[in-house]
């Protein structure tokens, strides 16, 4: 890769403060105009374990964390053990001298000392060895100092005015004694640019949704869907939105399912194990006919799994949640960016079909920390709420709730309209809401209500693009994915074309309803197919056969609970073609 | 029924559902559908001002008796849904309606934190200490000794107390009934909903097809209201107190009510102004946006 592209790693304990300098250079790179993306390894630990912060900046767009590490920050001596050996010539490690010692590096890596005590001063806060960590990141990048201190004053503004000297004090000590004791970096950073903004990817999720018009969001805390809640909370009252945490996912999904019914746009988060408490609430929604949307951010299971690693491994779990044959949506965003500029649409087709609408994401693209270029932060998409009824019109008297209609699609009143008292109900019922479960259940009734509720997924699949290869037609091969893949895949298609192979990328993202004709189309024009799922047994791949009856010729299955390096995808598929392996699982070299 | 001239008075009549009430001949629940109608007319409320939230039973088949909005939700999961609602807008009167299976079993955690909640809902539960519409087995109001389909050699589980949980729990008014008393239960509803907050009223209502321990003849002669032994319902001591006792006497009438506590719906500054958020224009503002984005700068 031509041009700037530097990868920083940051390794310490929980609690050691490592979220504070990836916060710091995050928001220096933003407003420099380069362009970050972070991956955080981490366990579910308060205090200990270890930490393995990722950051990669680049001077154009980047979708993943990269292959390889140019600089990494050791906060403990236990990063330094772990990791110091795979670090190749030209890395440079920076460390606390005081407290870590170096061990066997490679020839050629740069070991930058830092005595911390000597820069800052006995009986200093102990946190203040990141600040030197990133002071001497910066000199070695040849980053102006004055950038840091902007941002550092940026950061620690909240916590006063002395703490906020005592850190540009010790970042300038350390700057000019990393200036004079060690070798610049093997790149240097970019020219300043337009600014950046910077975001999570949760607070993608959440930030769509207040633009599309949420007013009650509902959660129960569970990772790595926090982030939602965090972003809703602090930003609800200034936007209007109601926030509740409850007892419950139980209790999540029903009071969002009621909201919605009294008429606010209604969204709740989870992850699997709260989602899989939320199954019967799904059904409710759409034997109610009542729109609401949730996230489902995957992360590593079953049952409690690895709370802090990535998988996609519900699928299945979603497209089967709740009893009964009924219609729902299901989609899985490639990207914070690619989720932003859906979700507006979810909630749109959700009311107009009156349905729920199931959001998967994963741990990958929601504890994701990126740049956004703020010119994309559209926050005022178009609101379409469907057939909705607000006020008093002709069928006051003579209004049926679950109409049958062509498009199966029965216009909602809401409740409090005078005239147009009804009751929605989880039995079967008929177009008036009179239930036909207990007394008197009818056949024909039951078949015509069911085909009403159905019909809505017509319309809704043809309000869904259909899926579309990206690059050359004629590739060698195509690798399919779905959902926080693309990056990495979009990445790996890169190199592979440096090498000499030609690769096209098929990505899925709407996932029910499910455009099969226009799949096999594709699948079937395309030389040798290869799939890339984040799970063992490639659930996406048994759905996609299921849907089109067409069989991949390989898979590239990663389960360890790290997502995929671009480098792993490069080499799976060079195994694959030259070797005619069909299975690849690729190996994870980072260890944490 | 359409018209909607506020000075229309309503009669109970003008609250029937739909359909018919399936219930078995001589089922609790007749007294209960009847003195809510009952109550409602003499309150002066609108079908369409009041949502009325059920589960699944027996009982949770209320709102398709009853005219005003319904939902006919999950077993168990009334009070969430019913929460939801509220909040979603808060000038409708939210009347919950089940069952004691659906409320104090299946439903036990919602009604934990819903009455810590302090909403301004009345939960009206009909209790008949049995499973009915699954053919007979204990519920979690079911007494020690309880002989059901499940429990053949007798319940051995002490029965659940809703009176004093909710006190406990935090519920600002707990009341109980008695489906053969219409005149202490129309004016306990009444009070129900005219409560600022979360109200348990539980109604003993006999099913007269599965329990046949807790039958009429087994409550008439119980029954004593609280209203006529001078009992003070300001003091939550008292009203658990009275709550523990069961045998020769039973209480009814209000154990425990107190205005003392606002409503989740007063604590909530995003209610504050602009109405119920279901009439609120969707969508943000441009300075809003703009704030949310300088943020991330």
């Amino acid at each position: 890769m031509s041009g700037f592209d530097y990868v920083i790693t940051i390794g310490g304990a929980a609690g050691q403060g490592i979220a504070t300098p990836g916060n710091i250079l995050a928001r220096l790179f933003a407003r420099l105009g380069i362009h970050m993306y972070a991956y955080n390894a981490y366990q579910s630990i308060i205090r200990g374990g270890h930490s393995f912060l990722t950051i990669r900046c680049s001077d154009h767009e980047i979708r993943t964390h990269g292959d390889v590490i140019d600089l990494m920050i050791c906060l403990n001596q236990d990063t330094m053990d772990r990791h110091l050996e795979h670090l190749g010539p030209n890395t440079s490690v920076i460390f606390n001298s005081d407290t870590i010692e170096p061990g066997k590096a490679a020839d050629g890596v740069r070991l930058c000392p830092m005595a911390v005590t000597e820069i800052v001063g006995k009986g200093a806060n102990k946190l203040m060895q990141n600040t030197v960590a990133i002071a001497v990141t910066c000199q070695l990048l040849g980053i102006e100092f004055k950038a840091l201190e902007d941002v550092l004053n940026f950061q620690f503004s909240a916590k006063g005015e002395e703490l906020m000297a005592m850190n540009v004090k010790v970042a300038w000590a350390a700057y000019e004694h990393s200036a004079a004791n060690f070798k610049p970096a093997s790149q240097q950073a970019p020219k300043p640019g337009r600014p950046l903004a910077v975001w999570a990817g949760n607070q993608a999720f959440a930030m769509a949704a207040a633009g599309a018009g949420v007013k009650f969001y509902c959660a129960y805390p569970m990772s790595p869907s926090t982030g939602i809640l965090h972003w809703m909370a602090a930003n609800g009252r200034e936007l209007g939105i109601m926030v509740r945490q409850v007892e419950d996912e139980i209790s999540v999904i029903c009071m969002t399912v009621g909201a919605a019914h009294a008429g606010c746009r209604s969204m709740c988060a989870t992850s699997g194990g709260g989602f899989a408490l939320m199954t019967e609430g799904v059904g409710a929604a759409a034997m109610m006919e009542i729109p609401i949307v949730i996230v489902n951010v995957q992360r590593a299971g079953p049952s409690t799994g690895v709370p802090t690693k990535t998988e996609q491994g519900d699928l299945w779990q979603v497209l089967g949640a709740s009893q009964g044959d009924f219609p729902k949506l299901i989609l899985a965003p490639s990207s914070p960016l690619d989720a932003f500029q859906t979700i507006p649409e979810v909630f749109n087709l959700a009311d107009k079909y009156q349905l729920p609408a199931i959001i998967l994401s994963d741990l990958l693209i929601s504890d994701e920390t990126s740049t956004i270029d703020p010119e994309l932060l559209d926050m005022h998409p178009l609101i379409d709420r469907g057939e909705l009824i607000t006020e008093v019109g002709d069928e006051a008297g003579n209004y049926e709730r679950y109409k049958f209609t062509d498009s199966g699609i029965s216009p909602r009143a809401l409740p409090g309209i005078p005239g147009y008292e009804h009751v929605v109900a989880t039995d079967e019922h008929m177009p008036d809401g009179v239930l036909i479960s207990d007394e008197y259940t009818h056949p024909h009734k039951r078949r015509a209500m069911l085909e009403k509720r159905q019909r809505k997924m017509d319309g809704l699949l043809a309000d869904l693009p259909p899926p579309a290869i990206v690059g050359d037609a004629d590739a060698e091969v195509t690798l399919v994915g779905w959902g926080s893949t693309a990056g990495v895949i979009q990445e790996a298609i890169g190199q592979l074309a440096q090498a000499g192979v030609s690769v096209n990328h098929l990505h899925f993202k709407w996932l029910v309803p499910f455009h099969a004709d226009e799949a096999v189309q594709l699948l079937s024009s395309c030389k040798r197919t290869i799939i890339v799922e984040n799970n063992y047994s490639g659930l996406f791949h048994r759905y996609l056969r299921g849907e089109t009856g067409f069989t991949v010729d390989g898979h590239i299955r990663k389960y360890d609970g790290e997502p995929f390096k671009p480098h792993h995808i490069v080499a799976a598929v060079q195994e694959q073609l030259e070797g005619g392996e069909t299975l690849s699982v690729p190996y994870e070299e980072i260890i944490v | 029924m359409t018209e909607t001239n506020a000075l229309t008075v309503l009669q109970p009549k003008d609250f029937k559902g739909k359909v018919d009430p399936d219930w078995c001949p001589g089922c609790g629940d007749f007294g209960v559908l009847s003195s809510l109608q009952r109550a409602v007319s003499e309150l002066g409320l609108k079908p369409h001002q009041i949502l009325t939230v059920s589960g699944i039973g027996c009982s949770s088949n209320f709102p398709g008796f009853f005219n005003s909005y319904g939902m006919h939700t999950l077993h168990g999961r009334s009070l969430p849904h019913a929460s939801g609602a509220k909040l979603s807008n808060h000038e409708m009167t939210v009347i919950v309606t089940g069952g004691d299976g659906d409320g104090y079993g299946i439903g036990g955690n919602h009604f934990t934190h819903t009455s810590r909640r302090n909403l301004d809902i009345l939960y009206l539960v009909m209790n008949n200490q049995i499973y009915g519409l699954t053919t007979g087995q204990i519920s979690p109001t079911s007494e020690v000794g309880m002989k059901t389909k499940s429990t053949p050699h007798g319940s051995i589980e002490l029965p659940f107390n809703p009176i004093a949980s909710a006190i406990t729990n935090g519920a600002t008014w707990v009341a109980r009934g008695y489906t053969g008393n219409v005149k202490q239960l129309v004016s306990l509803i009444k009070a129900g909903i005219e409560h600022k907050g979360f109200s348990l009223l539980d109604v003993f209502s006999p099913c007269v097809t599965f329990n046949k321990v807790n039958t009429y003849q087994f409550f008439r002669p119980r029954v004593q209201p609280l209203e006529d032994i001078g009992h003070d319902a300001s003091d939550w001591k008292e009203g658990i107190e009275k709550a523990m006792e069961w045998g020769e006497v039973i209480h009814t009438g209000i154990f425990f009510e107190t205005n003392a506590r606002l409503t989740l719906e007063e604590q909530e500054p995003v209610l504050d102004e602009g109405g119920p958020l279901a009439h609120r224009q969707l969508g943000l503002d441009t300075e809003q946006t703009e704030r949310i984005v300088a943020r991330m700068m």
